[in-house]
């Protein structure tokens, strides 16, 4: 173990080297530009490959190709070349095959603000590509969490055979903190078949949920499409095969929610208010959240390290037990809050937005929760 | 080896047409290939979308059926994480030249040795006959019903101009012809692109007034030539040189920065 003063992109590379990531593709984009750089640097010495791609489309076809190769492999951009990525985000979903994508949030939309945080991408992480799809979004709001949370990713995204997402915002990316390098990090690897290439069907699940992809070349031919597909990957129009298939992958999900979703709740238990975020306006809720307990104010906060899966469960139980008023500070007009008003009614929620670039302050929250506890 | 045993003969009949030139493209293809005796668990066959791109399905190889005009950049993955793979691309003239012309471009320039051939029926077959980047001008499609007022690309200059290092054109009319020039693609160390003219009766013949599958096979051997008649579109191998490929440049690389020897 060891301890050093590093950025926010440069976590993201240790644990991405340190889950066993040995291969990058990606393309120049502000603010994660510094996870190419290092990585170009790191790979070749650690007997990966590092590409850099002519655009962001080819940089996630080649990091899924290479996953199918049966190596572990990421990419990392901001939002224009994120929403260039989402048809073979959805590719990746449908054929499963495990990758990371890193993706350093900038304002938005268009070009936007290139190196001003935002949290813009909240839904297009989710709801991106078109069609009922499974993916994993996790959401780190420290140096140190960006590395524990790259570790994860690449393990969600070998255990339950879907892409993960990893979004941080510019702030995350480029904080310099430090952190603790473990270099004994549970590493989850994906699962080979158990049955002889002869009786191999790639997308026959069993009792599970989680199909066994054999690397290509390891001796288990097979084909693999984007397209509905049965059991042994060729294409079906067969309505039963495609609900079977389209079921799967969302149970997949949804049936190992309590496994995926992620979160820290602090001073929760008594709490009539309940600052919830993540991201940098996470760090201001803390420092602001830290004072009212020490004034004797019944306020807590719950951080979200997984957004997707969305952890509608916990907020429902919290609210149901506390009645607490919710506040949310949000680098974007809302969308985190539209989504906890399914679990949480809408006039027990107050909306802390930003997207001018700038951050919350502790003392907008500060502003916030006088105007909730009066 | 019978080529025909490297079918996945349980996934037949395949979608195309009657009179379709892909089926003899593939058999082309598959004739260079068994050659070869490459064992099939070390060989990967990447296609795109469209009607051509449906053939990877048929193989019985790794084969991976990715997104519209992406399979060279999804090959270029799977060769750089494992370079001991024969990787083949099998694309349209939509796939490769239109929506994928970025990557085959950029492919070339890299001279990863992939082996790209390019199914050139002069239309978007799968969505049923609208025009293409090798549409010719003022021919006819769906959405270019009064004559397409582009120009198409010529691929092998394309190609040679992106720096592919083996570039060769055959014909469905000239199925011999083509099985050489695809199996020297095949043995090429580096990036290889072999466009092959092959006939689309159902949609880009029947709009152009054509004829049939075997009309417009005459047609190519009416206007297509081996020995560089002039006036007739080349058929043969337009460039054909050693030069060093990216995998073995990438290996070289670590090799040097394992030895401290990286340029500084």
């Amino acid at each position: 173990m060891s301890r050093r003063l590093i950025q926010g992109n440069e976590a993201c590379v240790e644990g991405a080297l340190a889950a066993g990531a040995r291969f990058f593709a990606g393309y120049p984009i502000t603010p994660s530009t510094e996870i190419a750089e290092l990585m170009a640097e790191r790979l070749p010495v650690a007997g990966g490959v590092f590409m850099q791609m002519e655009d962001e489309i080819a940089s996630i076809a080649a990091i899924i190709g290479a996953s199918i190769a049966g190596t572990k492999a990421m990419t990392a951009t901001s939002g224009p070349g994120f929403s260039l990525m989402q048809e073979n985000l959805g590719f990746a979903a449908m054929t499963e095959v495990p990758i990371v994508v890193v993706n350093v949030t900038r304002g938005g939309p268009s070009t936007g603000t290139p190196t001003k945080p935002s949290q813009g991408d909240f839904m297009q992480a989710r709801w991106g590509c078109h069609g009922d799809h499974p993916i994993i979004v996790l959401a780190p709001s420290s140096v140190q969490e960006v590395y524990d949370l790259t570790i994860t990713a690449f393990n969600m995204s070998e255990k339950y055979m879907v892409p993960v997402v990893l979004l941080y915002d510019e702030v995350v990316g480029h904080l310099r903190e430090g952190v603790e390098l473990k270099g004994t990090a549970e590493i989850i690897n994906r699962d080979f078949p158990l049955v002889p290439p002869e009786n191999y069907r790639p997308y026959a699940t069993g009792d599970g949920l989680i199909p066994k992809l054999a690397p290509f070349g390891s001796g288990y031919r097979y084909h693999m499409s984007g397209l509905s597909h049965d059991e042994t990957g060729f294409p079906t129009g067969n309505p039963a095969t495609i609900e079977n298939l389209l079921v799967r992958l969302q149970e997949k999900i949804e049936k190992n929610r309590q496994d995926i979703i992620k979160y820290k709740a602090i001073d929760v238990e008594d709490a009539e208010v309940i600052f919830l975020a993540y991201g940098s306006p996470l760090r201001s809720a803390l420092q602001v959240q830290k004072q009212a307990r020490a004034r004797g104010e019944k306020v807590g906060l719950i951080q979200l390290l997984t957004l997707w899966p969305f952890p509608h469960e916990l907020l429902t139980e919290t609210f149901a037990r506390n009645n607490a008023d919710f506040i949310i500070p949000e680098l974007s007009l809302g969308q985190l809050a539209d989504e906890v008003s399914k679990s949480v009614p809408r006039d027990k929620i107050t909306r802390v937005n930003r997207n001018d670039g700038a951050l919350i302050t502790p003392a907008q929250l500060e502003q916030a929760l006088k105007g909730v506890m009066k | 080896m019978n080529y025909k045993d490297l079918l996945r003969k349980d996934k037949m009949p395949h979608i195309w047409c009657p009179g379709c030139g892909h089926g003899m493209v593939l058999s082309s293809f598959l004739r260079a290939l068994a050659k070869r005796e490459y064992h099939p668990d070390k060989v990967a066959v990447i296609s795109g979308i469209g009607c051509s791109s449906r053939a990877s399905g048929y193989l019985n190889f790794n084969t991976l059926h990715t997104t519209h005009g992406r399979a060279i950049p999804f090959a270029t993955g799977i060769k750089m994480a494992k370079p001991e793979l024969k990787v083949v691309v099998l694309t349209g003239d939509g796939d490769s030249a239109a929506i994928g012309g970025n990557h085959l471009i950029h492919a070339a320039r890299r001279n990863i040795e992939l082996t790209v051939i390019v199914f050139n029926n002069n239309i978007y077959g799968m969505t049923s006959g609208q025009y293409s980047p090798l549409t010719p001008h003022m021919r006819l499609a769906t959405t270019a019903p009064y004559g397409n007022i582009d120009y198409p690309f010529d691929l092998v200059k394309l190609a040679e101009g992106a720096g592919a290092s083996f570039v060769a054109r055959g014909a469905t009319a000239q199925p011999r012809h083509l099985e050489k020039i695809i199996g020297q693609g095949l043995d090429h160390n580096g990036f290889s692109l072999i466009e092959v003219i092959t006939q689309c009766p159902t949609y880009f013949g029947r709009k152009n007034r054509m004829g049939s599958a075997v009309d417009m096979l005459q047609w190519q051997r009416d206007n297509t030539s081996t020995t560089g008649k002039e006036g007739k579109i080349p058929l043969g191998i337009f460039v054909q040189e050693e030069r060093p490929e990216y995998c073995a440049n990438y290996h070289h690389l670590v090799k040097t920065v394992a030895e401290g020897k990286g340029s500084e």
